[in-house]
């Protein structure tokens, strides 16, 4: 590819016109969810218009209720051990398609890949399906495991996109100055790969911490966060706890992205180009 | 490949095994690929296996006959309110589909275009809202469009209305609005990655050549641009048809989904076998409908170059 002229760079720039579209594209996106925070404080048990008055009680009552912080220590349980699990599972398998050429491996990659092209009922259902037949009892492990094969495809890009651009002579380098295999592993490959990992695992424990209809499908008697609050949709009066719950977790999510985004970033160019 | 469905125990077998390990990059590979691999054949093949044997199964009470039969698919294609239910849910992400990808398009040109400085940020704003709770998102819309809600109330305060509006919510048009909302990262993202690969000495040429700015994007970057749009709507309209949440949250009696006769069927009336025949069947009609799609999109490419 020749290397573009600077009149070539301008081509196809968009007028002023486009930049307002975006803009209020972006005020589409983030308004309708900020009005979770805005009607947290409100002291109104109606979520309507005018504003009643500043009240922090709806978050007390929430962070009171017994049920509901047992649903989120059950969250943050599966979300850990689910995203951990993820990225191990993904560290490994990115460092085979990215460092070996296989026979089948498009198969491979694409069954892995494949829960994020089938509709999560699908995955619900199929999974209920398997632990009946294992005579698995559902409960929080079976919601675990049905976390896991949702985290992996996530971790796999994730960290496939890390090691992608990883210079393999940089470890036969250090090889070849005499580190052992164990040595180089910690001092060249691990320093590079530790973005991507940290990055995984985050991303990997959001789309745990808040997935509902695998777990609505394969829970016991104890529920996870989501399953919990869907639980209380029901219920009007309970309408303003959620809402102090749900703006709580939107905000910690949306950190939580950022800094994977982020570290996911550190060491690589892509800042400059965008994601190719 | 492995070590034990050899039967040989013939000395210098490992030894030659080992060898063939060291040379061979499909057998190391393999090795770091199996975890993984051997994961998601049982969390995701065989249960996906197994939900298609259930379909010729038949629910006798609370046993399950398994005696090979085709008269589930026979219920679920004799039944009309399923093909009811089927046709409205294509309609509903076709139109979730339509709205999103013509939303998202203009967008994802501004940032592959238009940004200059810290593509990044805008990149990351546009990601933010895939990652965060679906649930409590489409929970959000039902707080907006609800008939004690935020439109209704802030309208009526403001005097604007005297009534709350009670199309607003329980309908087909705030599952599309959720829902539209819902997926717009899935369709940005795509759409951004094919316009950034443009290479712009394409632009260059065309322009050269004489033609103007909608000229060159008709028959040079929309063309080009159109894997990312493809790849957008499959990732919106496929998930969609199997969404939950969103119908039954805002979607009241008019908005409802395949996926709510599904988990009625698997949770509540414990028919299992026609649960996975309806669910296997709407699938697959929406797979030839994908297919469908695709190489229409194809034949539309040919015609504009």
């Amino acid at each position: 590819m020749t290397k573009p002229t600077r009149a070539a760079k301008r081509m196809g720039d968009p007028g002023g016109f486009l930049a307002i579209f975006a803009l209020a594209y972006l005020l589409f996106l983030y308004v309708p969810v900020l009005f979770l925070p805005v009607f947290s404080f409100n002291d109104s048990i109606f979520v309507t218009f005018p504003l009643k008055g500043f009240t922090t009680k709806w978050y007390e009552q929430a962070f009171a209720d017994q049920d509901m912080l047992r649903a989120l220590t059950a969250s943050l349980q599966v979300g850990a051990i689910a995203s951990v699990t993820a990225t191990i599972l993904g560290l490994l398998g990115a460092k085979a398609v990215t460092r070996y050429r296989m026979p089948g491996q498009n198969v491979v990659t694409g069954l892995i890949m494949m829960p994020l092209f089938i509709p999560e009922i699908m995955l619900g259902i199929a999974l209920l399906i398997l632990v009946n037949t294992l005579f698995i009892p559902l409960g929080l492990f079976t919601i675990t495991i049905g976390h896991i094969m949702l985290c992996t495809p996530f971790a796999m890009a994730v960290l496939t996109s890390r090691l992608d651009g990883f210079d393999k002579s940089l470890e036969e380098a250090s090889m070849d100055l005499g580190e052992s295999p164990w040595m180089t592993f910690w001092r060249v490959t691990f320093p590079l790969v530790a973005p991507g990992i940290i990055s995984s695992m985050l991303l990997s424990f959001i789309v745990s911490f808040d997935e509902f209809l695998l777990s609505f499908f394969l829970q016991g008697q104890q529920p996870t966060l989501p399953v919990y609050i869907w639980s209380q949709l029901r219920f009007p009066n309970k309408l303003p706890g959620v809402l102090a719950l749900g703006a709580v977790i939107l905000i910690v999510s949306c950190i939580l992205v950022v800094i994977a985004e982020w570290v996911r970033q550190i060491g690589t160019d892509e800042r400059k180009v965008g994601v190719a | 490949m492995t070590a034990s469905s050899a039967p040989s125990t013939a000395p210098g077998f490992f030894d030659r095994l080992r060898a063939f390990y060291l040379r061979s990059d499909a057998a190391k590979g393999y090795v770091l690929l199996s975890p993984v691999m051997i994961t998601m054949v049982i969390l995701l093949a065989a249960p996906l296996i197994l939900l298609v044997v259930y379909s010729f199964w038949t629910q006798v009470g609370l046993q399950v006959d398994t005696t090979f039969t085709t008269d589930r698919y026979n219920d679920v294609l004799g039944k009309q309110s399923y093909h009811d239910i089927f046709w409205r849910t294509i309609g509903t992400s076709s139109l979730v589909t339509l709205v999103t990808v013509g939303l998202a398009y203009p967008m994802a040109y501004y940032v592959a275009f238009g940004v200059k400085k810290y593509k990044f940020v805008w990149l990351i704003l546009l990601t933010i809202p895939f990652w965060t709770s679906y649930l409590l998102r489409a929970f959000a819309w039902k707080v907006i469009l609800g008939f004690n809600g935020v439109i209704n109330s802030g309208l009526m305060t403001l005097g604007v209305i005297q009534e709350p509006l009670e199309f607003l919510l329980y309908n087909q048009t705030a599952v599309v609005i959720t829902l539209a909302h819902a997926y717009a990262a899935f369709a940005i993202l795509p759409i951004y990655v094919s316009l950034e690969k443009i290479d712009r000495t394409l632009l260059e040429a065309a322009a050269d050549l004489g033609d103007g700015a909608w000229a060159r994007f008709w028959r040079v970057t929309f063309p080009l641009s159109l894997p990312g749009v493809i790849g957008a709507s499959l990732l919106i309209f496929v998930p969609t048809t199997g969404d939950y949440v969103t119908p039954q949250l805002v979607g009241g009696p008019t908005g409802q989904m395949i996926a709510y006769s599904i988990q009625v069927l698997f949770l509540k009336v414990g028919d299992w076998p026609l649960g996975a025949a309806l669910a296997l069947s709407s699938m697959a009609a929406v797979g030839i409908l994908v297919m469908l799609f695709v190489t229409a999109m194809q034949l539309a490419v040919r015609q504009i170059r």
